[in-house]
Order: structure tokens, then C-alpha cells, then sequence
């Protein structure tokens, strides 16, 4: 029973990696750029929700969708300022100035907000106005699941599923895969590249941003730098699955959360972290280009 | 002296620019040093010396794979972190047998390059099977498990000898190591490394500068950094003429990681308290901007941009909080700036290309 609970718990872990992990992804797949400021969008959508209930008064979900249509207009504005006119320019020019992003963003939220530590009232809270744990219990109560993993397990489903079928059947989804498999034919076939890229940065955007608001529900506390390892860790999770797949970046992100969680529970806390990493590296090392990657092999 | 002059034309262009190098860090050393002499430095500078000196050591030494081997590393504050940890253990526990404080350092930084240089040969032959992102992830994922193992190191010097010991449950501390009631502690797990002698000196960080500059431009005018270039610049081509890909691939890497050793053990002997956090994915990644903002491939530009940019955020001092800020918008500004068509054609035509100028530096 310790055994399940600790595998459920790293799958509501790891669900929050999945999602993070596919708006990196579709980054990734379409504009061939690590953004290393997706992490800091996290924050930026936790501090956004923490301001909506606290300061407005208004319910967790209506500060859900504030969050996202913020992020959007973010990942939007900063694809638009910072990357596009680097669009012919190396991906090391473009990683740096993503890493300026990621600087800029972290500073802005320290001016803004201060550095202390924020409390953050989760989305469901721990326990209800009884006084009753939020949680489903199973086994006569020897196993529980609270709520707020439920949702996250279940949101990470509903967005994986719907990216999927947006990316096979709808035009645009259809715009992005040929954009990403060649941007020059793409072209000539009568697709907006440039608006394309746009929008796949507002979708990772929203999607960083629902993942802000549900791991926030999760660590209860916000600050300028919440954004950073967890976005670290998706980046891993995506590379994992094979990054510019979709199924890839889910399965890489559950598998993170599953390993992370076993890993302090029956290891060490300490080297939680450093043995993710290890189970990655073994990963890469016996299928170079991730799980569910495509290999492709060179041309001469 | 005219035939001086002549020998000097006749040399070709690459040879100038890398006697232009040397020449530029021996004046800066000894105007700087002068500057010192006479109490022109005041303390925030002379104490920012010896960072520098490391930080253009990591600098060169990422450019080495960054911009001549062509493979994005985004984890060289982990070697940096070998070398530091093991440059403070080695200096600790010898403070009895070696009074000296130069030949102590000069020994720590050797014993921290030599280390460094094992973990790049543990890190490089897995890691530089793949390729791209992949490598970068990987690179990223090691300095990350370098950080979190020294972390839970613990080590302390008694008239036995070293002690050293794992924490890897969290429940040890640095009194269950076995140490006799007088020995020293020198890394507190977490706590980092306490209590070092700060024996590194500007002069150590000038030579440690130069002996780096020497080994890495001699590898790149070399037939191995011919070769070297030729996997960058075309593996498939390189690798059907007969480059042994994993041979020189690794040459770079290692030399890479041993000189970021070098740096660590320089910095680490600056401090008297230092964590492994110290040596995070952030530090590896400042060492980046460095490299890229420098030029890649181009060894002055890395010095350059890492003193420039090292400066920058004290500099920066007086807006205060938003130091970072600027920091972040100069940073955007000038990558956007340095890959604009119009401003490189502007540039261009104020500054025409001169006859064999290519570039080729």
C-alpha cells in the first residue's frame, strides 16, 4: 500500500511534468529551439493565479484562465520580440537570448513581487471547511488520493489527448507538423510559417500555465525561482520521450515523476535528483534519440 | 630590428593574432598590477581578480568545445566543481607538509585539473556518442549529479589521514566520519567546504591564464585541432579521410574539462566557504554567455567578454535591484543587435573588409 501511494503520488508529480513537457515539446518540434524561459512562464502563471484569488478575491478557476490568457499574451509577445528576428540566426544566438529571456522574467517577478516566499492557496485545498481531508479513500482508508492529484492526472490526460487530435486532424495542427518537418516547403505551400510558430508559442504558453497553477497546488509556496528546476525537468522528461513527440513527452514526463517520487521514498532525498539524471543518461545511451524519438538517420 | 620586423609580416595571420593574445594579457596583467602597486584598486576590484582569472580560464576552456569541437556542453561548472573540491582537500590536508602557499596551490591545481580530467573521460566516452540537444541534455544532466554528489560528500583531515564518507540518507554529519578529536573538517556535505586557507593570488590566476592560453591555441594550430575543426565543420566528411572521431573528440573534451579543473581549484582556494550549489546549471550557462558574446572559436573574444561581463552586474551596482534586469536586456539587446542584416551591413560598409582578411581568426 506505501508502495502505491508513494507510484501515485509521482504520477500527479509527473503529470505536472507532462504537461510542461509538452509545450516544450511543440516548441521544439516547430521552432528547433531549446526555450529555456518556458520554466519562468510557469512562475510567471503561479504568481498571476496567486494574484487573482488573493488579491481579487475571485475563485481558483477563474484565476486558471486569467493565468493562461497572461501567459498566452507573454509567450506571445516574447516569441515576437526575442525570437523572431533571430529566426535565420544559430540556435546558440537564439538559446542565449532565450537565456536572457529566462533572466529578464526571474527579475521582473523579484521587482515585482519581492523575493520572500509566497503562500499559495492551492486549487483544492488539503481539507475541506469540515475539516475532512480532500481525498478519495480506497482500501478502507489505507490508501488516499487527494483530489488535487486527481484533477492533475486528469487534466494531463484531457490536454494530452487534445493535442494529439489538434496536431493530426485539424488544419493548423496539420500547418505545425509541416512546419516542423520543413519550414521552406511548408512555405511554398501556402503556410504561414511565422504565424504558425506564433501560435504553437501561445498553446505552450497556456499549457506552462495551467502547469503553474497546478504545481504551485502542489509545493503551496511561490517564488521567482519556482519556475526554474521544473522547467529543467520537463526538458528532461521531453528529451526523454524523444522531444518533438507528443506521446514521447507524456510518457517521459510520468516516467520523471514515477522515478523521482521511488527514488525519495526508498533511496535518498539527497541524490532524488542526481539518480532522475542517471536513469536518463542510461536512457539516451541505449536509444540515442529518446523513447518514443524518431531516428533519423544522416544524409550525405 | 628590420629583420625582426620582416620575420614579424612574414608570419601568417592566425600566429599574429594568438602573439597579440599573449601580449594582451601580460600588459593587462602588469598594468593592473601596477594599478594595484600603487592603491589605485579599491577593494571590490581587487577582490573581483582572482574570480576573473578563473572565470577566462572556464571561458577558454568551454570555448575548446563550444565553439573549435562544435558540441554545446551546458555542464562545465561541473568540472569546475571537481576541481575546486578537490583543489580545497588537497590543499587542506597538506598545510603541514607543505608551508608553502604557492607550491600548495600550484600542487591543488594540478591534483584538481588531474581529477576533472577523469570525470571528463568518465562523462565524454558515453556522452559523445550523441548529438545536438541530446548532448547538451546529457552534459546538463551530469554537472547536475557532479552538484548533488558533493553535496553529499563529507570529508576531514586528522593526523590519520583523509576521512571521507558519503551522506547518503541524510542522517550523517561531519562527527561520524571518524575523526580524531583534533582533526579538520574540510567539506561539511551541504555546508560546503568551510574554513579554507585563501591562498590563490592574482599572479596564480595570470600564469594559470597564460598556461591555458598556451595549451589550448597549441591544440588548435596543431594537426589535432585541424582535425578537431574538420569533425565540427563536416563529421561524415572528417570521419571518411580517416579522423578518428572518438579520439579527438575526446582530446578537446578532456583538455576542457582538466582546465576547467584548473579554474575550480584557482576559485575554490579564493574563498574560505564554498558550496557545490555554487557550481549549478547557472554557472555553466554564465560561462556560456561568455563564450558566445566572446565569439565562438575565438579565444580573446572569451576573454574579453568574461571580464566585460563579470564587471558588468558590479557595475551595474547603483540601480540596484534592477541590476539583473539590465543585465538580462543587455544581454537580449546585443544578441539581436550582433544577428540584425541591416546593422552587419551598416557595419560592413564603416569597416571594409580588408584583403585576406577572411575570417579566419
Amino acid at each position: 500500500m506505501e508502495f502505491l501511494s508513494y507510484l501515485i503520488s509521482g504520477i500527479s508529480l509527473g503529470s505536472v511534468y507532462a504537461i510542461i513537457a509538452l509545450g516544450y515539446t511543440m516548441v521544439y518540434g516547430i521552432a528547433k529551439m531549446l526555450n529555456f524561459a518556458h520554466g519562468d512562464v510557469i512562475m510567471v502563471g503561479g504568481y498571476i493565479s496567486f494574484c487573482t484569488t488573493s488579491y481579487l478575491g475571485l475563485p481558483g478557476w477563474v484565476s486558471v484562465i486569467f493565468a493562461m490568457v497572461v501567459c498566452t499574451a507573454l509567450g506571445v509577445l516574447i516569441e515576437g520580440l526575442a525570437y523572431k528576428p533571430l529566426r535565420q540566426a544559430t540556435s546558440l544566438a537564439v538559446l542565449i537570448t532565450a537565456i536572457g529571456v529566462s533572466y529578464f522574467l526571474q527579475n521582473a517577478a523579484l521587482l515585482i513581487w519581492g523575493a520572500s516566499p509566497k503562500g499559495f492557496t492551492p486549487l483544492i485545498p488539503a481539507v475541506n471547511s469540515k475539516g475532512e481531508p480532500n481525498a478519495l479513500r480506497l482500501f478502507d482508508g489505507q490508501l488516499s488520493i487527494s483530489y488535487i492529484s486527481l484533477v492533475t492526472m486528469a487534466v494531463c490526460i484531457v490536454i494530452m489527448i487534445a493535442l494529439t487530435i489538434f496536431t493530426g486532424r485539424t488544419k493548423l495542427g496539420k500547418a505545425m507538423r509541416a512546419c516542423s518537418e520543413d519550414k521552406g516547403a511548408a512555405q511554398l505551400m501556402g503556410i504561414n510559417v511565422n504565424r504558425t510558430i506564433s501560435v504553437t508559442f501561445a498553446i505552450g504558453s497556456a499549457l506552462a500555465a495551467i502547469a503553474g497553477v497546478l504545481l504551485c497546488s502542489f509545493t503551496t509556496s511561490l517564488m521567482p525561482t519556482t519556475g526554474s528546476m521544473p522547467g529543467i525537468k520537463a526538458f528532461t522528461a521531453a528529451v526523454f520521450g524523444g522531444i518533438g513527440s507528443i506521446p514521447g513527452a507524456f510518457l517521459g514526463g510520468i516516467l520523471l515523476g514515477i522515478i523521482e517520487s521511488l527514488a525519495k521514498a526508498y533511496i535518498s532525498t539527497q541524490l532524488a535528483n542526481a539518480i532522475l539524471f542517471a536513469v536518463l543518461i542510461v536512457v539516451l545511451l541505449v536509444k540515442p534519440s529518446g523513447l518514443l524519438g524518431r531516428y533519423v538517420p544522416e544524409k550525405v | 630590428m628590420k629583420k625582426l620586423i620582416g620575420k614579424i609580416k612574414g608570419l601568417k595571420k592566425t600566429t599574429k593574432v594568438d602573439f597579440a593574445t599573449y601580449g594582451g594579457v601580460i600588459l593587462a596583467f602588469l598594468i593592473v598590477s601596477a594599478l594595484g602597486r600603487f592603491g589605485f584598486l579599491n577593494r571590490s576590484i581587487s577582490g573581483m581578480l582572482v574570480p576573473i582569472c578563473a572565470y577566462i580560464v572556464m571561458a577558454v576552456s568551454l570555448n575548446l568545445v563550444v565553439g573549435i569541437l562544435g558540441e554545446l556542453s551546458l555542464g562545465h561548472a561541473g568540472f569546475m566543481s571537481v576541481g575546486a573540491f578537490t583543489g580545497v582537500i588537497v590543499a587542506q590536508s597538506l598545510q603541514a607538509s607543505v608551508p608553502s602557499a604557492p607550491l600548495r596551490l600550484a600542487l591543488a591545481i594540478v591534483v584538481g585539473a588531474m581529477f576533472a580530467a577523469v570525470a571528463g573521460v568518465i562523462v565524454g566516452i558515453p556522452v559523445l556518442r550523441l548529438r545536438g540537444d541530446y548532448l547538451a541534455i546529457v552534459t546538463l544532466a551530469f554537472g547536475e549529479i557532479i552538484k548533488e554528489l558533493i553535496n553529499c560528500l563529507l570529508v576531514g583531515y586528522d593526523s590519520k589521514g583523509l576521512h571521507i564518507a558519503f551522506n547518503l540518507d541524510g542522517s550523517l554529519t561531519i562527527n561520524d566520519i571518524g575523526m580524531a578529536p583534533d582533526g579538520m573538517a574540510i567539506i561539511k556535505g551541504a555546508q560546503g567546504a568551510t574554513g579554507t586557507a585563501t591562498i590563490a593570488s592574482f599572479t596564480a590566476g595570470f600564469i594559470l591564464i597564460m598556461l591555458t592560453l598556451v595549451i589550448v591555441l597549441n591544440l588548435v594550430r596543431s594537426r589535432a585541432g585541424r582535425a578537431i575543426m574538420a569533425l565540427r565543420d563536416n563529421r561524415i566528411a572528417a570521419e571518411s579521410v580517416g579522423v578518428n572521431v572518438t579520439k579527438y573528440k575526446l582530446m578537446a573534451f578532456v583538455t576542457s574539462a582538466a582546465l576547467a579543473g584548473a579554474a575550480g581549484a584557482l576559485y575554490g582556494l579564493n574563498y574560505s566557504g564554498l558550496t557545490a550549489s555554487k557550481f549549478g546549471f547557472d554557472t555553466s550557462i554564465l560561462v556560456l554567455v561568455y563564450v558566445v558574446l566572446g565569439g565562438l572559436g575565438n579565444m580573446w573574444g572569451s576573454i574579453i567578454a568574461a571580464t566585460v561581463l563579470y564587471i558588468l552586474p558590479e557595475a551595474l551596482r547603483e540601480f540596484r535591484d534592477y541590476r539583473m534586469l539590465v543585465y538580462a536586456i543587455v544581454l537580449i539587446l546585443v544578441m539581436l543587435a550582433t544577428n540584425n542584416d541591416q546593422l552587419k551591413g551598416l557595419l560592413g560598409r564603416i569597416i571594409p573588409k580588408r584583403k585576406g582578411a577572411a575570417d579566419n581568426g
